[in-house]
Formats: C-alpha cells, sequence, structure tokens
C-alpha cells in the first residue's frame, strides 16, 4: 500500500480534483449544517445512536443469533462468511446455482471492501453496479473516493467521454446532466429486467425482525431489491440494530448527516420472503472479515459504530484536500483513518492513523459521537516507528523528564543554530513552504530569572 | 489564589513573548504569578506521535509540578487540552488563558489599547477540545483602539497538527495556503489565536509568501 503522504502528494497536484473536491464537500457540509440546525434534540439523537451502537458491540454474539433466527423464520437463509474469500464464494454459489451470468447492484461499501465484483468476474459472472456514480467508475475502471458521491472526482464532460464510449449505443450526446442521466437509465432499465439475481449491502439489520434497510436517493436500490427473483444482501455484522423502532433514530441522523437532507428519497425495508411480491428467494450473508478483531479492542470498537454518512469526510480538512484515493481504501477520509488500520491490521496502513492533524472537526459532526481523534491517537500507539524517530523522541522524553537537562537543551539548541532560509535534516519539509521560527533571544525561563529572580 | 503558569515548552523556547505577556496581563488584574521551574512539556508531543508511556510519565511528571495550585494557567489551548485528558487528577484546575480571565474571573476588559486591524484564527483545539467558545472574541472586543475583522472560513484547520506539518507536509502546506489566502483577504494587520504553534504555521507561511502579516499572540494584545 503506497504511504498516505506519497498518495496524498499525487492527489494534491490534480487541479481539477481539489477544484471538484472543494466545491462538492463544501455544498454538502453547508446542507448539513442547515438541517442539522433545525433539529432540537439533534444531540440527543446523537447520544441515542451512540448509545444504540454501544450495546449492539456489547452483545453482537446475542443479536447476530436473533437476527439469523428471525430471517430464517421470515424464509429467508442467512451465511456466514469469515473473511472476503467465504463471502464471494457463497455470492458465486447463488449466481451459478440460478444460471446467473449477470447481477444488478446497489451501490454497497461492503461489497466493494471485499472485491466481490472482481471475485465474481473470475466465476464467470459481471455484477452491474445501477447507482449513477458507481456505474461511471465501472465503466472507466476507477474505484470510489467518496462514501456518498463516488464519482466526485469526476467532471461531467469527462462522463460524457465515457459513455459515448460504452453504453450510448452510438449516440451522440451533450454534457446535459440530464441528458447523461437518461443514458444511464436506458442502459440500466434493461438490466434490471434481465436480472436473475440482485445483490445488496444494507445500511441496518434489525435482530428483532431480520428485516434488512437500504437507505439511497437514486431508486435504483429499490429496483435491485425488489425486480431480480433472488436477492442477497452482504450484511457487515456491526450493521445490525437490537429492534425496529431503535430505526427511529438512525433514520433522522443518517440522511441529515449524509447528504444534508431531511430524509433521503428511498428507503427499503424488506423482511425474509414475501410469497408473490418481490424477489421469492433470500439470502444474506454475516460478513465478519476482521471486525471481530476490531470488537475486541475497547478503545478502537467504535469505529464499528459508522453509519457511513461521510459528514466526517466533507469537514475533514486532510480529506477536502486530497480525495479518497490517497487512503488507499474503500473506506476513505476520518473514518477510514481509523477503520482501515484495524481491518487490515495497523501494520498494513500504518501512515492512516498520522494522516490528520486532529483537528476534532470529525468528532463534532460524527452522528453517533465516533471519537475519532482518540482512535487515532490509540491507533498511533500501535504503530511501528521509525528507528532514528524513535530514539530522537526517547532522547526528548529524557530530556524533557528532567529540567536541568531541558535548559541545558534550549541554550545549545540556541547556540547550535543558524540562520537559515532552508534547513536540511527533519525540519526540511517544514522550510520547504515556510519560513522557520528562530529561538528565543531569551527563553522564558531566563526572563523569569532576570526579573524575578527565583 | 495561587496561580500557576504553565508556559508550555514551545512557549519558553520560541514564543516567551506569550507567556511573559500572560503574566502581564495577569498581574495588572491583581493576581500574584508563580513560575515553577521543573514544569518543562506536558506530553503531548508524545502523546501525539504514539509514544504513550513517555507521554503518560511526563504527565504524571506534571500533575506533580503543578499539584498544589488553585489554578493552573497557561497561554494554549493545545496543551491544556492534553493536560487535561493526560493528567485527569488536576485537570477541572488546568484553564487557557482567555477561558481563565472571561469564565473564571469574570474580566472582559484587561485595559489594553492597540490600534490597528486585527483578525482571530480560532484554533482546532481551543474551538473544540477545550471549547473556550468566544472567550478570546469578547476580549478582543474589551481592547480599545482594535478593529475587529472577521476571518473567512476562520474554524478550519490551518494544518499544524504538531509532526503532521512535516509528516505530511503537502497537505499540511495545502491547508495553510488557504487559511493564508483567508488572512489575506481581511486585510488584517495582524493574525492572533490563543496558541503559539498554529501560529507558527501561520506565521511560518505568511512571512515566506512576504505578506507582511504579523502573528501575534492573544495574550500580547491584551498585555499591550
Amino acid at each position: 500500500m503506497t504511504s498516505f503522504p506519497e498518495a496524498a502528494r499525487i492527489a494534491l497536484g490534480d487541479s481539477q480534483l481539489r477544484h471538484n473536491l472543494r466545491n462538492a464537500t463544501t455544498t454538502i457540509r453547508d446542507k448539513r449544517a442547515r438541517v442539522v440546525a433545525e433539529v432540537p434534540d439533534w444531540e440527543e439523537l446523537r447520544e441515542a445512536g451512540r448509545a444504540i451502537k454501544e450495546d449492539v458491540m456489547r452483545r453482537l454474539d446475542e443479536y447476530l443469533l436473533q437476527f439469523e433466527e428471525s430471517v430464517q423464520a421470515a424464509g429467508g437463509q442467512v451465511h456466514w462468511a469469515r473473511d472476503a474469500a467465504e463471502a464471494n464464494a457463497i455470492l458465486l454459489d447463488v449466481a451459478r446455482a440460478h444460471d446467473a451470468t449477470e447481477v444488478v447492484k446497489v451501490k454497497s461499501l461492503t461489497t466493494d471492501e471485499i472485491g466481490l465484483n472482481e471475485a465474481l468476474a473470475t466465476g464467470g459472472v459481471r455484477a452491474i453496479e445501477t447507482d449513477f456514480a458507481e456505474l461511471i467508475l465501472q465503466l472507466d475502471g476507477d474505484w470510489p473516493s467518496h462514501i456518498l458521491v463516488p464519482a466526485i472526482h469526476r467532471n461531467r464532460s469527462e462522463i460524457r467521454d465515457l459513455f459515448m464510449r460504452t453504453i450510448a449505443d452510438g449516440r451522440e450526446l451533450s454534457d446535459d446532466p440530464r441528458e447523461l442521466a437518461e443514458t444511464a437509465r436506458l442502459y440500466l432499465r434493461e438490466k434490471f429486467l434481465e436480472a436473475k439475481v440482485g445483490v445488496s449491502g444494507a445500511n441496518f439489520g434489525v435482530a428483532e425482525t431480520g428485516t434488512v434497510v437500504v437507505v439511497e436517493s437514486e431508486g435504483n436500490g429499490r429496483m435491485c431489491t425488489t425486480l431480480p427473483p433472488v436477492l442477497v444482501t452482504v450484511l457487515g455484522i456491526e450493521k445490525l440494530v437490537p429492534t425496529f423502532a431503535d430505526l427511529e433514530v438512525f433514520l433522522q441522523i443518517l440522511p441529515r448527516s449524509s447528504t444534508g437532507e431531511r430524509m433521503n428519497p428511498y428507503t427499503s425495508l424488506w423482511t425474509g420472503v414475501t410469497i408473490g411480491d418481490g424477489p421469492q428467494e433470500f439470502h444474506v450473508v454475516l460478513l465478519d472479515n476482521g471486525r471481530t478483531r476490531v470488537l475486541s479492542d475497547e478503545v478502537g470498537r467504535q469505529a464499528l459504530h459508522c453509519i457511513r454518512c461521510s459528514a466526517c469526510l466533507n469537514v475533514c480538512p486532510v480529506y477536502t484536500r486530497t480525495g479518497g484515493h490517497a487512503y488507499g481504501s474503500v473506506y476513505p477520509g476520518p473514518i477510514g483513518a481509523i477503520l482501515t488500520p484495524q481491518l487490515r491490521g495497523v501494520a498494513n496502513a500504518k501512515s492512516l492513523p498520522y494522516a490528520s492533524t486532529l483537528c476534532g472537526a470529525c468528532y463534532e459532526v460524527c452522528p453517533v459521537k465516533i471519537d475519532i481523534p482518540s482512535v487515532l491517537l490509540h491507533l498511533r500507539a500501535q504503530t511501528e516507528k521509525d528507528v532514528a524517530e524513535r530514539i530522537a523522541m526517547r532522547a526528548l522524553a529524557r530530556i524533557f523528564g528532567n529540567a536541568r537537562l531541558y535548559e541545558w537543551a534550549q541554550k545549545l539548541a540556541r547556540a547550535g543554530e543558524r540562520p537559515a532560509r532552508r534547513v536540511p535534516g527533519p525540519l526540511a519539509a517544514w522550510t520547504q513552504t515556510r519560513d522557520l521560527k528562530p529561538f528565543a533571544k531569551e527563553t522564558f525561563r531566563e526572563w523569569w530569572s532576570r526579573e524575578r529572580g527565583a | 489564589m495561587r496561580i500557576g503558569l504553565f508556559v508550555t515548552c514551545l512557549g519558553d523556547t520560541l514564543f516567551p513573548e506569550a507567556p511573559r505577556a500572560a503574566v502581564t496581563v495577569l498581574e495588572r488584574l491583581g493576581h500574584d504569578v508563580v513560575f515553577p521551574r521543573e514544569q518543562t512539556c506536558c506530553g503531548q508531543l508524545h502523546q501525539n506521535s504514539g509514544y504513550l508511556d513517555e507521554a503518560q510519565a511526563l504527565a504524571r511528571r506534571f500533575a506533580r509540578i503543578f499539584g498544589d495550585f488553585d489554578a493552573v494557567v497557561s497561554p494554549s489551548s493545545s496543551c491544556v487540552g492534553a493536560v487535561r485528558e493526560l493528567s485527569p487528577e488536576i485537570a477541572p484546575r488546568v484553564f487557557e488563558l482567555s477561558e481563565f480571565l472571561v469564565g473564571q474571573l469574570g474580566v472582559e476588559d484587561v485595559a489594553a489599547y492597540f490600534p490597528h486591524r486585527v483578525t482571530y484564527h480560532p484554533t482546532c483545539h481551543s474551538l473544540r477540545v477545550v471549547q473556550v467558545g468566544a472567550a478570546p472574541l469578547r476580549l478582543l472586543r474589551g481592547v480599545r483602539g482594535l478593529e475587529l475583522v472577521e476571518l473567512p472560513e476562520a474554524a478550519e484547520c490551518c494544518g499544524f497538527g504538531g509532526t503532521f506539518a512535516v509528516k505530511n507536509a503537502d497537505t499540511s502546506t495545502a491547508m495553510l495556503e488557504d487559511k493564508c489566502r483567508c488572512v489575506l483577504a481581511t486585510g488584517a494587520e495582524v493574525v492572533t489565536a490563543v496558541d503559539a504553534s498554529c501560529l507558527m504555521q501561520i506565521g511560518g507561511g505568511l512571512s515566506r509568501q512576504g505578506t507582511g502579516i504579523r502573528t501575534m499572540h492573544l495574550a500580547e494584545i491584551l498585555a499591550s
């Protein structure tokens, strides 16, 4: 995995990307702020969301079994997948059992996390993304850079060219968004009607009833979950809520935090199979893929509370400059910086906990109050350190541990200082774009001694 | 009231003008200030860099040195935030200067005179960790001759973030460019804040760009 600073440098050089990011994130951020401000009990809702999720994590074993039982009682089939390979194999088996060569998909981070499309392709099954932005990325072999606005880094003339190359059937297109949307719609309608299998992720799974919930804006999700005769849902085990009534909290905080809307256009809820209505075969794949390891960490486990609203991305001063690809994962931004190292192991994403100034903007907007800065610090403590840095930090700790040593070090540093616009060594990166503050001619303690004599 | 002044290692070594100004302001208001010489660093540098054992050792040392004071006051919200988290036993008695003046002493006019156009950058830790709220602005409004101009996109981070500024220098610089652009747009002569660390970043950028805009710690303006 490319380190964050390296990947960020490339992203920062892309002025189109920075322009798009700035525009899109500022717009969503302002919309969110407006609709959150009009909810008088917003802080109580956040606290309720946090408390429900904390309870889910504490009793996840019970809720998972309850969910399994509820889904089965409603005529659905439940599969357990330890990792991506197991989950993908289950999906492929279902597709093959129905001789499906194509499946239609609802936008889903979880299936991106397990690389489902690639795994299905290897098995001869083509997965068609039906969310507008996801379709764009899939047609171009690109990948999402934002949880909610996956193609935030693309512009409409690029999309026009792409559609003309791929799905426009030789028609001439303008870059009018309506015309582009219509082109995608014509292409997708056929896919919805032909598909034998639909695949979704889920925003929530209700343990009490076995109900699965998908929240979306375009209606493509509704098509995928109602038209094909077979439906498979991949559900990260952390997505459970205990009771149907708990949805009341999340369906208020999610759309406001996410798209800045009071309510999202489409909320699909289904419970098992209903004879004569919708898919007649329904599977749920309960996915672990590193989640139980995250759960075992008392500080880090709050990352599992995430409801994927992406509010933290839009306010993050780092994300809004670099975009999502720099995070090297389907989970970008502040939440990605704490989730990815935990899901993959800190050693496999060791630059991500440092991809933050600890400004706290993410924590402030998080609808379930995930204390992202604290988890970042917790993960930083687990990263393996560079040898030179470790020696320097240990030496510094000893100097700070003894006031006489500290005073001596202050004098030594001042004596060794040479005025320079650019310095070598660890501060070179600072002086490339910033002037260095010189050491004070007289430290505070020297002044105090001179003035007060003590 | 026995007030212990926590000058911070950065304030002691690079920005002595800030803690010196804090002494001036507190003494002008009739308070005695004590400077415990044993103080060094609160442990934040080590905590933020992932050296938790070292951070905790320094935090215990800090709590011993400042344990006997009625109030510990510091011209840095970032360090106060770290102390509150790392040394919970003394947390309720540790205050950032502006929050101490407005919240504890109930003072908004410190008899300062500073006839300049000033813009205020609310640092991330003052805003979201220590939550000083409008205290710095209320103090600035009480300064005679001072013209306060609003900073656009004020609440956005300047890009310092401790070692972030070096480890992620490119992203840090991109954030700093935007902050400098906003500061320039105000037409202010001086940009002020309650954290020397953020002022070091903003000042480093403004100086490199040759803007002529000065950075001053809030305490310095209040001491004028």
